[in-house]
């Protein structure tokens, strides 16, 4: 009796892990896409959802092999709490091997519990502070920081003979991060900041702010700005004003993003900013990138986060392939971390350190052309790691 | 030291103006009508839109597109007074103010799925565009005519409602529907032609106010606070109250970005504490006693 009993949960235990096998091979590779669907930012999740979308199409639908199943999952705007709930559903629910995504640094920082838990390799499509891929050991990042597009402007900067420069940056995270990465490395080339200005997230009307960068007398103003009305505002003043006229420079990073770029006008020709990503960057990979997208997600834009989707989705065909399909989250963070690849923007790499993206930034100048305005790079500063980490 | 005053004095003038022009449809329903009308963000939304879409998409100059977008607005507000608005006049304030926010959801989805969720700008003439030279700063021509279209605005109204016999109807109407209806005024036209006029001028801020307040679809409710503080501190329905309320709200504001920016924006909201502490009626009218 006791004999048969052990034989019967032998054989079940055989049936079980033969099934188990055979349904790794059959089912899809779910992957886990989290990012704002709805409300105000939703253009994000537009332009998250075309860059996977384009980098699946462009793969014949398959990632290194394997069917895949794309689960997109909405987190709103800056929301942990939420997003915390919606990952934990992909995680235990519909048990997702890889997840990709994240716009908001509060929302990827809620996170990690769950996916070093879970051992979920986890691709950062946005979120830039720079400690977020400190926090598990299942991050790995495909977009950028301040840290490490800052850096390398105060030091052109400096080089340019620029001495004295105010900071004006919008009053919250990303903007004291921006404000702290010009600040240290600008003072440390010997120039000086005159001025800090943190400019309240409510503002409107931005003339005040200019008008003091005005009276500082700097010859240049480093500034953040978050996407849309505060940045298209800023932008306005700046030249209503006349600061270009009065030969105060404009240092900035993502301002000038494709997103807003045709907004702005003639306003923004001229402009500079220090950045990972030009849609005018001149390579086959970036043409590649650019046709794939208006062929799958023609309301999708090329931009900073459309490119980190397609890169993230390059680094989740890498793990796949590295674990050959089957789940395994150590192997595949292992195979991350030692990737070189060219992508759109450039050849890139993954810090085996920090699971950042090493990668060139580049000077950009914006240009009238017959398409509209266009961000020129027009100095190329070399591969840059994330100035925000200690080496 | 002057021209730091100076600096306050010029920026918050411009910046009152631009409030002034949004909220002042919004003082015509809810303080003249009594009627709590919180979708008058999207009708100042779609009022822009319909500006931009005419420029953009059909070449029209600056105001003959700026007219076509408050005509629409007018007519959009007209279907939807006359269809379902008119039956809320009597019901409570609570019924109002849902009805409102159910509505302007509605619109900002529906604007999100025609025109998407990005900016839209308003292309100003070249002659708009231009620096106005001052002396020791420049100003946007712009601004000029926000501070001028602003007075006409606060002149008409108040000859309008005080002066004219559409003004005495109106009067009579939100008091006492009932006894006027009886005296022969025509009920109807005045509410609808009330209504129109507010969401006209909604539309006309929309517009001129696009420049600090770009236009996107959540415009309907992003700066629905700000129209509703101004308003409140001005008094209800008191276009003078409305106006000088606007002028101090914008001074102050641009003062604190000037002297005490770290502050964030808490001094427009302090202000309007202590006005309302003061003042509860409206900036103009003395607190009864």
């Amino acid at each position: 009796m006791k004999h048969s009993r052990r034989k019967i949960l032998l054989t079940a235990a055989i049936t079980a892990l033969s099934l188990h096998a055979f349904s790794a091979q059959a089912t899809p590779v779910k992957i886990g896409i989290v990012g704002p669907f709805s409300g105000p930012f939703a253009h994000y999740g537009v332009l998250f959802k075309g860059g996977v979308e384009s980098y699946l199409a462009s793969q014949g639908g398959k990632l290194a092999g394997q069917a895949i199943e794309i689960i997109y999952r909405d987190s709103g705007g800056p929301n942990p709490g939420g997003t915390k709930a919606v990952v934990q559903e992909l995680v235990v629910k519909d048990k997702v091997d890889y997840l990709g995504g994240f716009i908001f640094t509060p929302n990827a920082m809620a996170i990690a519990p769950i996916i070093q838990q879970s051992k979920t390799p986890t691709v950062i499509f946005n979120a830039a502070t720079s400690a977020i891929t400190a926090k598990s050991d299942y991050f790995v990042r495909t977009s950028y920081t301040l840290w490490q597009v800052t850096v390398p402007e105060a030091q052109w900067a400096a080089k340019q003979g620029i001495k004295r420069v105010v900071t004006a940056v919008s009053d919250y995270g990303p903007g004291i991060d921006a404000e702290n990465a010009f600040k240290s490395e600008f003072t440390k080339q010997g120039g000086q900041v005159v001025e800090s200005i943190r400019m309240p997230m409510s503002t409107k009307d931005f003339a005040p702010f200019v008008q003091r960068i005005k009276a500082t007398g700097a010859q240049a103003v480093y500034t953040f700005l978050p996407g849309g009305p505060p940045n298209l505002g800023f932008v306005k003043a700046y030249n209503q004003n006349g600061l270009a006229d009065a030969g105060i420079r404009f240092l900035g990073t993502a301002e000038m993003d494709e997103f807003d770029l045709q907004k702005f006008g003639d306003d923004a020709i001229g402009l500079t900013t220090a950045f990972h990503y030009s849609a005018a960057h001149d390579s086959e990979a970036n043409k590649r990138f650019k046709s794939a997208l208006k062929a799958t997600a023609p309301e999708a834009v090329a931009n900073y986060a459309s490119v980190g989707a397609w890169d993230g989705m390059y680094v989740i065909e890498q793990m796949i392939q590295a674990t050959k399909g089957a789940r395994d989250g150590d192997k595949a963070m292992a195979a991350a971390k030692s990737l070189k690849w060219e992508s759109p923007r450039g050849p890139v790499s993954i810090d085996p350190q920090t699971r950042h993206i090493t990668q060139n930034v580049y000077l950009r100048k914006v240009e009238k052309t017959a398409d509209g305005l266009v961000n020129r790079e027009i100095q190329n500063f070399g591969a840059q790691r994330d100035h925000g980490t200690k080496p | 030291m002057e021209e730091l005053a100076l600096n306050i004095l010029i920026d918050g003038t411009t910046y009152g103006m631009v409030l002034f022009v949004i909220a002042v449809g919004m003082s015509v329903t809810l303080g003249l009508m009594r009627f709590v009308n919180l979708s008058h963000g999207a009708f100042a939304m779609i009022g822009g839109y319909v500006t931009a879409h005419c420029i953009q998409a059909w070449g029209f100059g600056f105001f003959s597109a700026t007219l076509l977008g408050v005509l629409f607005t007018i007519a959009l507000a007209g279907t939807l007074e006359h269809t379902v608005l008119r039956h809320l006049y009597r019901r409570s304030e609570l019924t109002q103010v849902l009805f409102t926010i159910g509505l302007s959801f509605f619109l900002i989805a529906t604007t999100n799925a025609i025109a998407g969720p990005q900016i839209q700008l308003i292309a100003l003439p070249d002659w708009l565009n231009a620096q106005v030279d001052l002396g020791f700063r420049v100003l946007p021509a712009q601004r000029l005519l926000v501070i001028a279209v602003g007075v006409i605005v606060l002149v008409a109204i108040s000859y309008a409602v005080a002066k004219t016999r559409f003004g005495v109807w109106l009067r009579a109407a939100v008091d006492n529907p009932d006894a006027a209806a009886s005296l022969g005024i025509p009920i109807r036209l005045v509410q609808s032609t009330t209504f129109a006029c507010g969401a006209a001028l909604a539309a006309l801020g929309g517009v001129l106010g696009a420049e600090l307040m770009p236009l996107e679809p959540f415009y309907a409710l992003k700066y629905l606070v700000l129209v509703l503080v101004v308003v409140a501190v001005g008094g209800m329905g008191d276009i003078k109250g409305t106006f000088m309320a606007a002028w101090l709200l914008g001074t102050i504001d641009t003062a604190s970005q000037y002297l005490a920016s770290s502050w964030g924006g808490i001094f427009f909201f302090v202000a309007m504490i202590l006005f309302l502490a003061r003042r509860p009626d409206g900036i103009l009218k003395a607190r009864e006693t």
